[in-house]
């Protein structure tokens, strides 16, 4: 049995009389590509907040790279890295000078960041824009040089909100490549998206509803349950049954 | 004839002085009471014509006709004849369903009584929550509302910024619904997306990408001009499998599509299938599964990003 | 007109529900009145204060009363403390000020014709020693007049003749509700209205507004007009506080105050609708209004550092901020009594300055986005 990651038991978060997480358990392998789906309002985003160690749970347990979401916030960022659609980089700062920081804020030693990022900016192909403005990059160039930063400290999982939301279809693939190739290398992959195509890439799907894990599996087997052609027709069942709505 | 609602000449749009090209020479023609879809990635141009369209801003080069009107001379003409829905169209979060409909009612200088048939179809749906406010409304909601907001004064046009981002797949499928209902009456409607799937819901569709059009076409034409054989082929360990047909010199592209791998080959063969399958098992691979298969919106664009570059 | 009025009850809903606008609005001056009111009163009340009488008669008895009378200090009395023990005591910080009355006080202003006594303040706090060393002079003065009741025998009477530099007048609070009534208006009209324009770009209603055929000068009649009414009650709130509150009768017309406030409060409002036009977030519609209107109220209005004290280009800038003519006005009319004779150069100037600001701000409101 491979090594479990994430571990979720019965974990909620309740605002008020509001169950905006409910119970939810399931466990996550080293190396594994773990979709996150739901509709908006499900839940996904407070679940994810609080297995980052942003946010406590009002009960159940959950343990994150080892360590405890109540009470091993703190060991829990240092050992995984985060990307959202939303921010993900420092626009006036140059790409050197963001791989530079982000390495730095999760201790990655001056050598190392040195010796690293010259890899990094090969590998992206990014030599000659280097010493430009991100904000100068196009979007999709950001986004890759983002997820990379997000594993440059080679964090043991990543979180990945919306990581594809609005890019070109094939920037699109090109940054599933680098998640595969990460996922191959032992890192665990955490990762929410509007595209359900993709959710045919990760090696398992949840699907959350009104705060509830209320399907579970590989794509494959979900399709066979709903008897659906596709990931869009499985999400569409369940999240047909939603009675919450909201952002 | 047909008549002609939305037609752009050559036109170009820059931004910071010139340094940022954002609409490249683009021409098009929206037929009237059609159903046109403006697909492409952020960053496309998508927003820029829209602004351009609803007289928000002015393009650096070329006409462009709404409804008859010229774009400049007649932007007074224009503004009563769209209706528009900007990319982050919010509404007032802080009024209620009946507060905003009455205020964007008054402002196009109408009330919801004049047009009700119009959105009736659309209004029954939130009707029930017209007190609550609309910064409690789902994503589903706020775009009905929003939707309806737009038809209020029953426009010729309407253009439809985006309508869909960063919402669930349920109210998508409601929301592209509601088009086609609208299209029935006979409004004209330019819609833009990021979503390839949707591309299909549209009668015609422009493919766009760094300021340019690549292909104009229905969707169903823009699939037949693929110049290639399209297979779709799976196994045990799809990545693998990613990987070692990208280094054969016979591939030409080899992208993940859900659960399979999609395909083309350089000088297509008439064993496409058997050959790919043969390749696959030499190299290890097991459960090896290979089809040809139509290609879809989002193979094409991929196809043309690629020629264009 | 239908139409703009539906704008406006939709501007008052905003204003309404929200609760941050509505503290802002009534909070603020509430808080700023009391505030200034009291707190930052420049007088020196309550200081304490060591006499030290080595002359322990009569006539030092008495002035030493005389001083414990005034509410302005509190007396400590040692008779016996040497100069040293004083001085420690002040460096410590255990008293403010000290009066050391001589033991021939008496004999020396009786028969020589005249007596020294000293006065010590703590001079790290300068404003305040300067005060101290001026009141203990004048209750000095004072009780020299006493003494000596009838004027043709006071030959030898010291009348100190000293400048309180800091408030001229002698006014505490009275001067500042002009400037804190500058003050609020100006941060709720700019402020207020600015965000309110900009809030509805940001949520992109702007851009609906803008393909509407509602007129675009419209919108921004729509805008200002609520908050017009809203900053006039606003005005009227901070008159109650000040009559009712603090004490202060307002000496001129009540009605000429008000049109004054009207023409200052459209001067704040274009401002603020100019503000608008040139910014696209709220962040930056509010640090502008901050940084480029309060402070210079602050600095140039003159009613926390006197502007004839600054150097002169300080002065020269002074005359372009709205709030030092519109704080003259309001000195003039509510602490004065004067009429309009006498401010109507000064609302000239603001009238000049809102129709200005007002005709820019009109002028270059966009009709279509950048």
């Amino acid at each position: 049995m491979a090594e479990k990651v994430i571990i979720c038991k019965d974990l909620t978060k309740q605002f008020g009389d509001f169950y905006a997480v409910n119970q939810i358990s399931f466990e996550v392998a080293k190396g594994e590509i773990f979709g996150f789906l739901g509709a908006n309002g499900a839940g996904k985003t407070t679940a994810m907040r609080i297995l980052c160690g942003l946010s406590y749970p009002t009960s159940g347990e959950a343990i994150v790279a080892g360590f405890d979401v109540y009470r091993q916030q703190e060991d829990i960022k240092r050992h995984i890295g985060y990307m959202s659609q939303k921010f993900s980089l420092y626009e006036n700062l140059t790409v050197l000078e963001n791989i530079e920081f982000f390495g730095g804020v999760y201790g990655v030693s001056r050598k190392e960041i040195k010796e690293r990022s010259d890899l990094l900016v090969k590998d992206l192909g990014l030599e000659r824009e280097a010493k430009k403005l991100v904000s100068d990059l196009p979007l999709g160039w950001k986004q890759k040089l983002a997820f990379s930063t997000a594993i440059f400290h080679r964090p043991k999982i990543v979180f990945l909100d919306e990581p594809t939301g609005g890019v070109d279809p094939l920037t699109r693939r090109q940054f599933w490549d680098m998640i595969y190739e990460a996922a191959s290398s032992g890192i665990t992959v955490f990762v929410t998206t509007h595209y359900m195509d993709e959710a045919e890439y990760c090696d398992r799907v949840s699907v959350m509803v009104d705060g509830r894990v209320e399907a579970l599996d590989t794509p494959n087997k979900l399709k066979e349950t709903y008897g659906a052609d596709d990931m869009d027709g499985v999400f569409y069942r369940l999240a047909m049954g939603a009675k919450r709505t909201g952002d | 004839m047909e008549k002609i609602a939305v037609s752009l000449n050559h036109i170009t749009k820059t931004y910071d002085k010139g340094k940022v090209l954002a609409v490249d020479d683009v021409s098009l023609q929206v037929k009237q009471g059609e159903l046109f879809g403006l697909i492409g990635p952020d960053g496309a141009g998508k927003t820029s014509i829209f602004r351009i369209l609803t007289t928000l801003l002015l393009a650096n080069g070329g006409t462009a006709n709404v409804a008859g009107y010229d774009l400049v001379k007649d932007f007074r003409e224009i503004r009563n004849r769209v209706g528009y829905m900007p990319g982050k169209f919010s509404l007032y979060q802080d009024l209620t369903i009946q507060e905003n409909l009455d205020f964007f009612a008054n402002v196009f200088g109408t009330s919801m009584a004049q047009n009700y048939e119009l959105i009736q179809d659309i209004y029954d749906q939130i009707k029930p929550f017209k007190d609550r406010r609309a910064g409690k409304l789902s994503g589903g909601m706020k775009q009905k509302l929003a939707l309806c907001c737009a038809l209020i004064h029953k426009p010729e046009v309407l253009l439809l910024d985006e309508p869909t981002t960063g919402v669930d797949v349920v109210s998508r499928k409601e929301f592209w619904d509601m088009l086609k209902r609208l299209k029935q009456q006979g409004i004209t409607i330019l819609v833009s997306t990021p979503y390839m799937d949707e591309a299909k819901l549209c009668e015609r569709i422009a493919l766009m990408q760094q300021g340019r059009l690549m292909s104009v076409n229905t969707p169903d034409n823009i699939v037949k001009d693929f110049p290639a054989k399209l297979y779709a082929v799976k196994s045990k360990n799809v990545y693998a499998l990613l990987i070692d047909l990208r280094q054969l010199a016979e591939v030409q592209s080899c992208y993940a599509f859900g659960e399979f791998l999609h395909v083309t080959l350089k000088s297509d063969k008439v064993d496409g299938e058997d050959w790919l399958r043969h390749v696959a098992e030499r190299k290890g691979h097991e459960q090896v599964l290979v089809k040809l298969i139509e290609p879809s919106i989002e193979d094409s664009f991929i196809r043309l990003m690629n020629e264009e570059e | 007109m239908k139409q703009l009025f539906i704008f406006i009850r939709k501007e008052f809903y905003h204003v309404f529900r929200d609760k941050r606008t509505l503290l802002i609005m009534f909070g603020l001056p509430v808080v700023q009145i009391v505030l200034f009111g009291f707190a930052l009163n420049n007088e020196v009340k309550n200081v304490e204060l060591l006499i030290v009488d080595k002359a322990q008669d009569a006539l030092s008895g008495q002035l030493t009363d005389k001083i414990r009378a005034s509410a302005y200090f509190i007396v400590e009395e040692d008779p016996g403390m040497a100069y040293t023990a004083i001085e420690a005591k002040l460096k410590k910080g255990n008293t403010k000020s000290a009066l050391i009355i001589p033991a021939n006080f008496s004999d020396d202003l009786k028969h020589g014709g005249s007596a020294q006594v000293q006065i010590i303040a703590d001079g790290s706090d300068p404003n305040v020693a300067k005060t101290i060393v001026n009141y203990l002079s004048r209750i000095i003065g004072d009780f020299q007049k006493q003494v000596f009741a009838t004027p043709s025998i006071m030959p030898y009477t010291i009348v100190p003749e000293m400048r309180m530099l800091y408030n001229e007048e002698g006014n505490g609070s009275l001067n500042f509700i002009p400037g804190v009534m500058a003050l609020i208006l100006m941060i709720v009209c700019t402020a207020l209205t600015s965000v309110s324009v900009v809030k509805e770009k940001e949520m992109g209603t702007m851009e609906v507004l803008l393909v509407s055929p509602f007129k675009p000068i419209m919108v921004l009649i729509a805008k200002a007009v609520p908050y017009l009414l809203l900053s006039i009650a606003n005005f009227t709130l901070i008159l109650l506080l000040t009559v009712f509150l603090l004490d202060i009768a307002i000496k001129g017309s009540i009605l000429l105050l008000f049109l004054e406030s009207t023409l200052f409060i459209i001067t704040c409002l274009s401002l603020g609708l100019l503000i608008s036009n040139v910014t696209a977030s709220q962040q930056t519609a509010l640090l502008i209004c901050l940084m480029a209107m309060m402070l210079p109220t602050i600095i140039f209005t003159g009613f926390i550092m006197p502007l004839e004290n600054m150097p002169k280009p300080f002065q020269v800038i002074s005359n372009i901020v709205p709030s030092r003519w519109y704080f003259l006005i309001v000195k003039s009319v509510m602490l004065k009594g004067l009429g309009f004779q006498s401010v109507w150069k000064e609302t000239l100037v603001l009238f000049g300055m809102a129709i200005s600001l007002l005709f820019i701000a009109l002028k270059n409101f966009k009709i279509r986005l950048q």
